[in-house]
């Protein structure tokens, strides 16, 4: 099935190499810009006892601005990546099948903590994109986090978060 | 021979059942993290920082050294059986280590790569062992532009010695210290870079960065590539591993050049990776079999073995002689000398005699021990790579945000994690490479000392930097490594004919 999906994300490719080098060389000169930005805003250059705290950071973010200004008309007049696709369909899906699950992990871990969670999201995770039964899914989410439960608060003595409704707290650690 | 005796005082710190029992499950958990994709040297490291802040000073070192050694022996296991680089600097081994495999010598080729390994870090260990007394004996005399003048030849070299675009690695770098200078100047008091957000007040650490561009990060190109593992079997006798001694002393000569590759590599921050290649590179141009590099060599598995633990290990010399590390992984591990409450730096070599000499004499006793255990466990670790791949993401996932939270106990570490690892993803799609961001982070507050102590004692002139033959000389070698690009592309213009050999990119 992974190969069909391959060869029908051919047809859709999303974005270029070319368009996400200039992309993410746009994303680095802005965040030279802001570096270069603030540093003039403490003080790029010489105070009364010496060197104010944006001298150096100024130079940093020329620097970053510089090569990421080289690096975008490289891609722009270059011929290299231009037809070549950053990523089909059909694997950045698979990414995707990854990305979010885990920005819903670190969400929930907030509230219910990392225990509960991680044995939440490996569970999920198993049986969705696995295809294991429900139970093996729970199992090993159960027991890789009784593990480290044991690890962390028994052995090592370092304490882990619990999350804002400390579900856990009636164990006492 | 002062370094033999304090060498020996070094083995007598090791030889303690604690310490010999960290070392073991040190090794064990290195070759496990080697294994598994998404989870490397320096992330693994990382992530198992935490855990030793109780510990004493060596005895931690110790474990964390032995993780470093494990998964240099464990990426092997992967590229030879599965044609799957564990990791970077075991790309080159999949060349002729996986065709030895589908022959059916993957028992041949697995003891070729952990004894050459083996050699390569055991040179190198000794390199270090008469070395970094001298070196450090002589940064004693460093002031601030000399140390300035020895960062800037570290990241100078990452310019001029990088395969990738030059203006790429710069970009990644000044990133680095872009992000290294967020949060409170130490000089001033002033706040940089926080925009009102005073969670940012401490900055980013390099640890959760590393956990995410390399961990979160790798996990996603996996993803993408959609790895489905199907493995050669591991079968290792001891008949097998004898014979393959036996045919070893015939490439002596590979073995010696790799080294010295590895040692060179690692010293001036190239790193694993890149000597892993130009190791391969070399061999198959010097070796009378070289046409046949490429369809199941035994040569062509012992050159880049020998190369990147070379590199690995010698990586850790100026970190221990200068306090400046060579790959990001003896970043990890300065990282975890600050914790522990030791400075790093030439001083380390006087002060803290048990710490650095228990330290090299476990790297001999390390290696050993790893070397013994990869050949006799070798179907075991590859047992792990069979367990499917919907099992491992989320568990490797769980263990990074785990790692990532220890570190300060703050919840929005594990948030920049993530952010991490998409940008990782992203700028290892587009060759943009991660060790410079990394060290710059690491070293960016300390680089940036250096110069403002080296401005206030010149009041601002650039000068400072060549007002003796000792800073002038390394600032020289930090600009000719800068454009050593263009001197080459010069040198072989005036010799035509030969044509330049290009290697892999990272």
């Amino acid at each position: 099935m992974d190969d069909k999906e391959a060869w029908i994300g051919r047809d859709r490719a999303g974005v270029s190499t070319r368009t996400m080098e200039i992309a993410v060389a746009l994303v680095l000169f802005v965040i030279g810009a802001i570096v270069i930005f603030d540093s003039y805003r403490l003080g790029s250059k010489w105070g009364s006892d010496g060197p104010q705290s944006g001298y150096f950071p100024f130079y940093i973010g020329l620097l970053i601005c510089i090569s990421s200004a080289v690096t975008a008309a490289q891609a722009m007049f270059g011929k290299s990546g231009a037809g070549k696709p950053f990523v089909t369909w059909g694997p950045f899906k698979r990414v995707l099948t990854v990305l979010l699950p885990a920005v819903l992990y670190v969400l929930s871990v907030k509230f219910v903590g990392l225990y509960i969670a991680s044995a939440i999201y490996i569970a999920i995770f198993m049986v969705w994109l696995g295809k294991y039964p429900w139970w093996k899914g729970v199992v090993v989410g159960l027991v890789i986090n009784v593990i480290f439960f044991l690890m962390f608060e028994v052995w090592f003595k370092v304490p882990l978060f619990k999350g804002e409704w400390n579900p856990l707290g009636f164990l006492g650690y | 021979m002062v370094e033999l005796s304090a060498l020996f005082h070094g083995f007598a710190v090791v030889l303690t059942p604690f310490n010999l029992l960290l070392m073991m499950i040190g090794i064990v958990l290195g070759v496990i993290i080697g294994v598994l994709p998404g989870l490397g040297g320096a992330n693994g490291v990382a992530i198992l920082l935490p855990l030793t802040f109780t510990m004493p000073p060596t005895s931690a070192i110790i474990m964390l050294s032995c993780i470093y050694w494990g998964a240099l022996f464990g990426g092997a296991i992967t590229s030879i059986l599965f044609n799957i680089p564990g990791e970077p600097w075991s790309v080159a081994t999949t060349f002729d280590g996986y065709p030895m495999a589908q022959q059916g010598r993957a028992g041949e080729a697995l003891t070729a790569a952990f004894t050459s390994s083996f050699v390569g870090a055991f040179v190198a260990v000794v390199m270090i062992t008469f070395l970094a007394p001298l070196v450090a004996q002589f940064a004693l005399q460093f002031g601030p532009p000399e140390f300035f003048a020895v960062y800037l030849l570290t990241f100078c070299s990452f310019i001029g010695m990088g395969k990738g675009s030059p203006w790429k690695t710069l970009a990644a770098m000044m990133l680095g210290f872009a992000l290294a200078a967020v949060g409170m100047d130490t000089v001033t008091g002033q706040l940089r870079l926080i925009f009102g957000f005073t969670e940012l007040m401490r900055g980013f650490d390099f640890l959760i960065a590393v956990i995410g561009l390399f961990g979160i990060g790798e996990i996603l190109l996996s993803m993408e590539e959609g790895l489905k593992f199907t493995g050669k079997s591991a079968k290792i006798n001891p008949k097998v591993v004898f014979e393959t001694w036996a045919k070893l002393p015939k490439y002596w000569m590979t073995l010696l050049r790799s080294c010295a590759i590895g040692c060179w590599m690692g010293i001036t921050p190239g790193g694993a990776t890149p000597a892993s290649f130009m190791s391969y590179g070399v061999a198959k141009r010097m070796s009378p079999d070289g046409a046949k590099f490429g369809t199941g060599q035994l040569e062509g598995v012992v050159a880049p073995e020998t190369g990147a633990h070379a590199a690995g290990t010698s990586a850790l010399l100026p970190m221990l002689a200068l306090g400046i590390p060579g790959s990001p992984t003896a970043a990890v591990l300065l990282g975890g000398l600050l914790i522990w409450g030791l400075q790093p730096g030439p001083l380390l070599f006087t002060e803290q005699k048990d710490f650095v000499w228990g330290l090299i004499a476990s790297m001999y006793l390390g290696n050993i021990a790893g070397l013994l255990i990869v050949l006799t466990c070798v179907p075991l670790f590859a047992a792990i790579l069979r367990i499917p791949f919907s099992i491992i993401a989320p568990i490797i996932i769980v263990i990074c945000a785990i790692g990532a939270y220890t570190v300060h106990n703050a919840m929005l570490d594990i948030w920049l994690m993530l952010l991490f690892g998409v940008v990782g993803y992203v700028f290892k799609k587009l060759d943009y490479p991660l060790a410079p961001l990394v060290l710059a982070l690491v070293l960016g507050d300390r680089a940036e000392d250096s110069f403002r102590q080296s401005m206030l004692i010149s009041q601002g002139n650039m000068r400072v930097f060549f007002s003796n033959w000792l800073v002038g000389g390394i600032t020289a070698l930090a600009l000719l490594l800068l454009f050593w690009p263009l001197l080459g592309r010069g040198f072989a213009r005036v010799r035509r004919g030969r044509t330049p050999v290009s290697e892999p990119v990272e």
